[in-house]
């Protein structure tokens, strides 16, 4: 995988050097708050709740053994021994001291690691298909790109003060897996009629306050044309997007309230400007770079387990079932570690536990590991045949949960447990889900199921694009959970409805319940996903099992 | 009629720890809620806040908040999101909690 350049480890560094002198400036007072919150935030330090936050950058996802052990003795160091996984497919420490930030960040800059453009309003963290380079259904692994992303916006000078924070996601398979519709900037790779590889671009998807799906402003781009395309979208909106108003300064806004139409010529006369001063990435550069993600050689022994064999232990079976996907190359698999144990935090992961999946990185999965937006890890390159004693380890390390893409595969933020921002705890009501549907069999009977859960508008839960969202608030003093329904953050991606009225923090786990029995009642088979029920037959017979109980209790 | 003042207590992270501190009547500061200056009057809020905001090398983000006086006329939180802060999250035994 790809490994800092000494440009990189130089900037880096410089960058962890002004900021150990400018916290030591705050320490000693020459510096107020004022003054040093947005170079705390430019180097991802946030105060929350209880303590000061460190958000580190995982780019698109992509992380080696030695920086997962990294973290492990960062964790242990510096923190409380654990991390939690973002949906941003960052990490972040929850307790880290202000006098000892720097030497976290200059211990992340041993092993090319940082907190840059974690925060602020600039383009952030690429994200990506978690499957990148491994997926069966893929055109071509869409890293290359997103690490030219991530060079090409690292401290632009002409975009670091825009409007608004701005999210670029790229998947290079037709099955979205990094809800690219629901971003600033989404790029799908598509063939063109001559079978070439080049971008699909939808601009202006979000979540937060206004939820909007993205909108298709070029149906096929070049490759060679990305840079100075993305440019001119970065122009338009450095330039028209609204700084009046913080809720409305995200470039969906300014796609709506523009129009498609007219966003699209702006976006194409600046491009047609801005083509004739880029050159593009010199093309050493982009071989590079696409050297550097090449596929492991992948030599599957004959001899493998596929799914078709069939496997004595129930629990291992279950597990191959739910957890592990199909790989490009026959007889190799791709496994998602849940870090959805039944009652726990979603996305957290002790040092023990990231040393567990670095040596499993290290054993079985070509020195590779994936953070996915839905916080699991990701073996991406594994062989069939290895996956008995890959499970073995992942029991003994408490993290062999066979639940990936069920009711207990909850997404959840922080909520007020942490967060700062939060109206409303989320991580109780996903620990509280995952219990009372703690049975596997009752959670595979109820099949593909995607519960998000944020704990305020902001929607870092991505609640609007979960099958069921959950939404927390606070409604005059008290936690109360709102309902929305048919969500999907897929190619299909749809933002979802509200149900009605919310729930109490008590009332929320039978209101979910109602709604599985719900569901459960009325599907015409059990290969009807819940998705799928909810898209045939509508909001109305939810909406009876939800609200009807409910006022007959009432009454 | 006016609406009754809700009593009200300041409160802030400190700089260094980043966790939850009270402004005590002397204008030091105590990791305890329950040892917070309670504010009767908007005036004495101000006044407390002010004392507060003073203290750039001290505290980060100081404001008031709603209290209630309990049996022992200690201050008590009235919003979850400050009973949250007295304690810490629900998910782990750390913060506020932990050190109680």
């Amino acid at each position: 995988m790809y490994s800092y350049s000494e440009f990189d480890e130089g900037y880096v560094r410089e960058r962890v050097r002004k900021f150990r002198s400018q916290v030591e400036r705050r320490i000693d007072g020459s510096l107020t708050e004022d003054e040093f919150k947005p170079l705390r935030l430019m180097n991802g330090l946030y105060l929350q709740l209880h303590a000061y936050m460190l958000r580190v950058a995982i780019p698109y996802g992509t992380i080696n053994p030695a920086q997962m052990r990294q973290l492990a003795d960062i964790a242990d160091k510096w923190d409380k021994g654990y991390g939690h996984f973002t949906t941003r497919q960052n990490i972040q420490f929850n307790w880290p001291k202000l006098k000892d930030v720097p030497d976290m960040l200059d211990a992340l800059a041993d092993v090319g690691m940082h907190a840059i453009q974690t925060s602020g309003n600039c383009i952030r963290n690429v994200t990506a298909d978690h499957f990148a380079g491994a997926a069966a259904d893929e055109i071509e692994d869409p890293r290359p790109t997103a690490e030219l992303l991530r060079q090409w916006s690292t401290d632009h000078p002409e975009f670091t003060f825009l409007p608004r924070k701005f999210k670029v996601a790229i998947t290079g398979s037709p099955n979205d897996r990094a809800v690219t519709k629901a971003h600033d900037i989404g790029l799908r790779m598509v063939r063109n009629e001559a079978g070439e590889p080049g971008y699909e671009v939808i601009v202006g998807g979000g979540l937060g306050r206004t939820p909007m799906v993205g909108k298709v402003v070029r149906e096929f781009l070049p490759k060679i044309d990305l840079l100075p395309y993305l440019e001119a979208i970065l122009q338009v909106y450095n330039l028209s997007g609204r700084r009046d108003n913080k809720y409305k300064a995200r470039i969906k806004i300014l796609v709506h309230e523009t129009g498609l139409d007219e966003i699209k010529t702006r976006i194409e006369a600046a491009f047609e400007a801005q083509k004739k001063h880029f050159r593009g990435p010199e093309p050493s550069l982009v071989a590079a770079i696409e050297a550097a993600f090449s596929q492991p050689e992948l030599d599957p022994p004959v001899m493998s387990i596929s799914l078709d064999t069939p496997v004595r232990d129930p629990l291992l079976e279950s597990w191959i079932d739910t957890n592990v996907s199909e790989h490009k190359v026959p007889g190799a698999a791709i496994v998602t570690v849940s870090l959805k144990p039944i009652g726990g935090t979603p996305g957290d992961a002790t040092s023990d536990q990231m040393r567990v999946l670095a040596d499993l990185a290290e054993r079985y999965s070509h020195n590779e590991l994936r953070v996915s937006h839905e916080q699991n890890i990701i073996l991406p390159h594994v062989y069939r045949a290895d996956l008995p004693a890959i499970h073995a380890a992942l029991r003994e390390a408490g993290m062999a949960t066979a639940n990936v893409g069920l009711i207990s595969d909850i997404i959840a933020c922080p909520g007020m447990d942490y967060c700062a921002l939060a109206t409303a705890r989320s991580i109780p009501i996903a620990q509280e889900i995952s219990q009372r549907f703690e049975d596997i069999r009752v959670q595979k009977d109820i099949g593909p199921l995607k519960i998000k859960i944020s704990g305020c508008i902001n929607a870092c839960g991505h609640h609007h694009v979960g099958h069921i969202g959950i939404l927390g608030l606070d409604k005059a003093g008290v936690e109360s959970y709102q309902l929305t329904l048919g969500g999907d953050g897929t190619q299909t991606a749809t933002i979802g409805t509200r149900t009605g009225p919310g729930f109490a923090a008590d009332e929320i786990i039978p209101a979910v319940e109602r709604l599985i029995d719900a569901y459960l009642g009325l599907r015409e088979s059990r290969d009807e996903t819940f998705l799928e029920a909810y898209r045939r037959v509508g909001m109305e017979p939810f909406k009876a099992a939800l609200y009807s109980e409910a006022k007959a209790h009432a009454a | 009629m006016a609406r009754a003042f809700t009593p009200k207590i300041v409160t802030a992270n400190d700089l260094f720890e980043g966790d939850v501190i009270y402004l005590r009547a002397d204008g030091t500061w105590s990791r305890e809620h329950g040892d917070a200056a309670v504010a009767q009057t908007q005036e004495r809020a101000d006044e407390l806040l002010a004392v507060a905001q003073a203290q750039q090398d001290v505290q980060i983000g100081a404001y008031l908040a709603d209290a209630e006086l309990g049996a022992d006329g200690r201050p008590l939180p009235i919003h979850f999101r400050e009973a949250f802060r007295t304690r810490g999250p629900s998910n782990y035994h750390h913060g506020k909690q932990a050190q109680a």
